[in-house]
């Protein structure tokens, strides 16, 4: 059996993905490509009976000129002869209406003497415009095999596949000779480093801080060369282009024997004219952003609840089967509420992901972009922050990840820093119990409900934070660098189904990997010290509380209650919070909400599990429980009860601000490469936090 | 230039742009059509050589036209 590694190359919005998908199916995974934090996605498939390939699919580029982060990749691989990625041939993708912009990327891996095959997608739409081509004359212009292919039905596959299995052959045709732009830089190089293409060497100067591969001692010697010969890089690019498109125009001349028609866009157009309105456009996009919330939140509910009860009834029947020992309770209490933590988010991010892939498959999150730029740019951020802004809304994990869409690095670090502050799904158990507990239920003119509105303005309070503190940002980073939004905006199309269930299925496994990993981590290490505490204190907790409670003639579970909540007190966590309690009064809290703080630093909806478990009320989840016994709860200084509104407010907003998610502290980092941007987030975020619960706690008490 | 109106590309101000722009289509000798602009009216959408584009009015900016 023979093996083969092909890669897929193409522009953006060419069906790239829609190939791959066809090509791989289901056996496909996402990784990582070594050093650097690009997804990699990689599939199986069988060409022929005889040969196996391995299927890279590189991100959507123009040119081997990189623009964004994930970009870099393309020319960093096929450059590198050494990468384990390197391909033995390349499948080069061409949306068949838009060739002229498709082949310039194609006549760069020809100069790189990298084999090549032509995959003409969008035959469909090609018919449709009128376009007519010949086939047999393009392949002989650019001395490769061209096949034509429809992507999202699976059409020409086949044939791709046997092209590909019979072996592909270098084309012999030379577009661009770097000959008469620094002959003998080129010419140095290329000796210098044994390389076969002249091209190769002349992108090795053009993008000489790009290429990971190169040493150190490589990079001195090729500006070294490039200084004593004078080089410019950005004139010589365009020539280079300006070269390519002559070429490309020539080869379009000859085989183009009917042009499309440009009417076969009406539609589109039309459409176009209702969605960038400047008041539709708005109204419609606003309409759009409402249903998915209300899908997210709606729909995800059922599952969500579902999956509560199944992790919790888990929990305990582990917990009562299972032998005693510490090892078993961590099982028990410790890992598997951890893990069902993580699952319970899964509805949601699906849903939310599931839209985000329609609104991209139709080609409606470019107009998005468009209708946002000039909006976002005013707070430092740009047209491309709203979807990981919007994500953000549902988990900022994933959200974080988004913005390696966004080609300047100070838009993008901008975009990370305020994307924790939007709302996401973890905060909304612990809203829903503060809001029920403070605001009463009634409703204004009949139908809209005082606890509705308070949580809406929740959400609209932690967008005003991340835009103010966008615009703080804009003024304090300092990065020259050229941000643009030279962006395509696509047809409108109908979403393909196949497409959207992939992405539901790539976003959700990095969100629980990602994730995962950290709060399992975290809950394990908080569940130690919500469990343990000096021996002799913990040893005696039943003595003690019999006594003290002898007189009450509490029962079994009330008993059993009422130790679980003595334990928590006076374990590290309980000794943590009571040590903190001076620092966090001035906000209104007492040690009992100061423990619950610890608990859901790793994650914020382990507060309300935390204050069931400290206010002796179990295991429960019951939000009416907890709610009525926080209700009861007596401040021993005044007699009065505990949560006032004012402490009730203090708290909504201090959870509306402050970090307290390590997950998301560990994908900045990743994102961001090293500790400087989560350090300076969690500190930003815990001070705006415990500012604004203050203010609020003073003004209101 | 107004929405609707074509004119021919004859260079560019900023040479750092400008190769990314002569690689999106945006050749000297071209026709670019201004099809609209975003209801703040920036950026714009614009047509080159068989397809629509959107940039920022800076970016557009950088654009030469012949007249």
């Amino acid at each position: 059996m023979a093996h083969l590694k092909i890669a897929l190359v193409g522009k953006p919005n060419s069906g790239k993905s829609s190939l791959f998908n066809q090509l791989t199916g289901l056996k496909q995974k996402i990784g990582n490509f070594p050093g650097i934090t690009v997804d990699k996605r990689t599939g199986f498939c069988q060409l022929d009976e005889s040969t196996e390939a391995e299927i890279i699919d590189l991100p959507g580029i123009y040119s081997l000129y990189p623009r964004t982060l994930d970009e870099k990749i393309v020319v960093e691989i096929l450059t590198d002869r050494r990468n384990p990625d390197y391909p033995d041939a390349i499948a080069v993708i061409a949306d068949a209406t838009n060739l002229k912009n498709c082949l310039l990327l194609l006549t760069q891996l020809v100069d790189l003497r990298l084999p090549v095959v032509l995959a003409l997608n969008m035959m469909d739409l090609a018919a449709k415009s009128g376009l007519s081509l010949d086939i047999n004359r393009l392949s002989d212009e650019l001395g490769m095999p061209v096949v034509m292919i429809n992507a999202r039905e699976g059409k020409g596959i086949d044939q791709l596949k046997r092209v590909l299995a019979r072996g592909v052959a270098v084309s012999p045709k030379e577009i661009f000779h770097p000959a008469n732009l620094g002959e003998s830089v080129v010419r140095e190089v290329q000796q210098h480093f044994g390389l076969t293409a002249p091209y190769e060497a002349f992108q090795y100067v053009q993008q000489v801080d790009r290429l990971a591969f190169l040493s150190e001692g490589d990079r001195k010697f090729i500006k070294e060369v490039a200084k004593r010969n004078d080089f410019f890089p950005y004139k010589f690019q365009g020539v280079e282009t300006i070269h390519r498109y002559a070429f490309i125009q020539r080869v379009l001349d000859a085989v183009i024997i009917k042009s499309a028609r440009g009417d076969w866009k009406g539609a589109s157009k039309n459409l176009d004219k209702i969605l960038t309105h400047r008041v539709w456009g708005y109204t419609i996009f606003f309409i759009i952003l409402f249903l998915i919330f209300q899908s997210v939140f709606a729909l995800a509910q059922i599952p969500m609840d579902a999956i509560d009860r199944g992790f919790a009834g888990l929990s305990s029947y582990l917990a009562g089967h299972l032998p005693e020992g510490p090892f078993f309770e961590l099982i028990s209490s410790g890992i598997v509420p951890g893990i069902g933590g993580i699952i319970i988010f899964i509805p949601q991010i699906a849903i939310l992901f599931a839209f985000i892939a329609i609104l991209e498959e139709t080609g409606y999150m470019s107009r998005v972009v468009f209708l946002m730029d000039k909006i976002m740019r005013k707070f430092g951020l740009s047209g491309r922050s709203v979807v990981p802004l919007i994500s953000g809304m549902a988990c900022a994990i994933p959200a974080i990840m988004a913005t390696r869409t966004i080609d300047n690095w100070k838009e993008r670090l901008i975009t990370i820093f305020v994307t924790p502050l939007m709302s996401c799904s973890a905060r909304l158990p612990v809203f829903a119990i503060l809001v029920a507990l403070i605001i009463p239920k009634v409703r204004l003119l009949g139908f809209i409900s005082l606890q509705g509105v308070a949580l809406m303005g929740l959400y609209l309070l932690g967008f005003a934070a991340a835009l103010l503190s966008a615009l703080l940002m804009k003024a304090l980073v300092e990065v020259r660098e050229r941000s643009f939004l030279i962006m395509e905006m696509p047809t409108y199309r109908m979403p393909k189904w196949s497409n959207v269930g992939f992405t539901i299925i790539e976003k959700t496994k990095a969100f629980v990997v990602e994730a995962g990993k950290v709060i399992i981590a975290v809950s394990i290490i908080l569940w130690v010290l919500a469990s343990y505490g000096p021996a002799d204190v913990m040893n005696s907790a039943r003595k003690t509380v019999r006594e003290q409670t002898a007189t009450e003639g509490l029962s079994e579970q009330e008993y059993e209650n009422r130790v679980a909540a003595y334990k928590l007190e006076h374990s590290y966590a309980g000794t943590i919070g009571k040590w903190m309690e001076p620092a966090i009064r001035p906000l209104g809290f007492d040690w009992k909400i100061g423990i619950a703080l610890i608990t859901s630093f790793a994650a914020r909806e382990v507060f309300v599990s935390t204050i069931a478990t400290i206010y002796s009320l179990g295991s429960t989840d019951e939000s009416s429980t907890i709610k009525d016994r926080l209700k009861d709860e007596v401040n021993p200084e005044t007699g009065g009860p505990r949560f006032t509104p004012a402490v009730g407010f203090s708290l909504l907003v201090f959870y509306t601000f402050a970090m307290q998610c390590m997950s998301t502290l560990a994908v900045v980092k990743r994102e961001t490469k090293g500790w400087k941007w989560p350090l300076v987030q969690l500190v930003y975020m815990t001070g705006l936090a415990y500012t604004s619960a203050l203010i609020v706690y003073q003004v209101l008490a | 230039m107004k929405p609707g109106e074509s004119a021919v590309i004859s260079g560019f101000t900023d040479e750092q742009l400008s190769v990314k722009l002569l690689e999106m289509g945006f050749l000297p000798g071209s026709v670019v059509r201004f099809n609209f602009k975003a209801p703040f009216g920036d950026p714009v959408c614009v047509h080159i050589s068989g397809f629509d584009l959107s940039l920022r009015l800076e970016e557009a900016s950088t654009i030469i036209i012949f007249d």
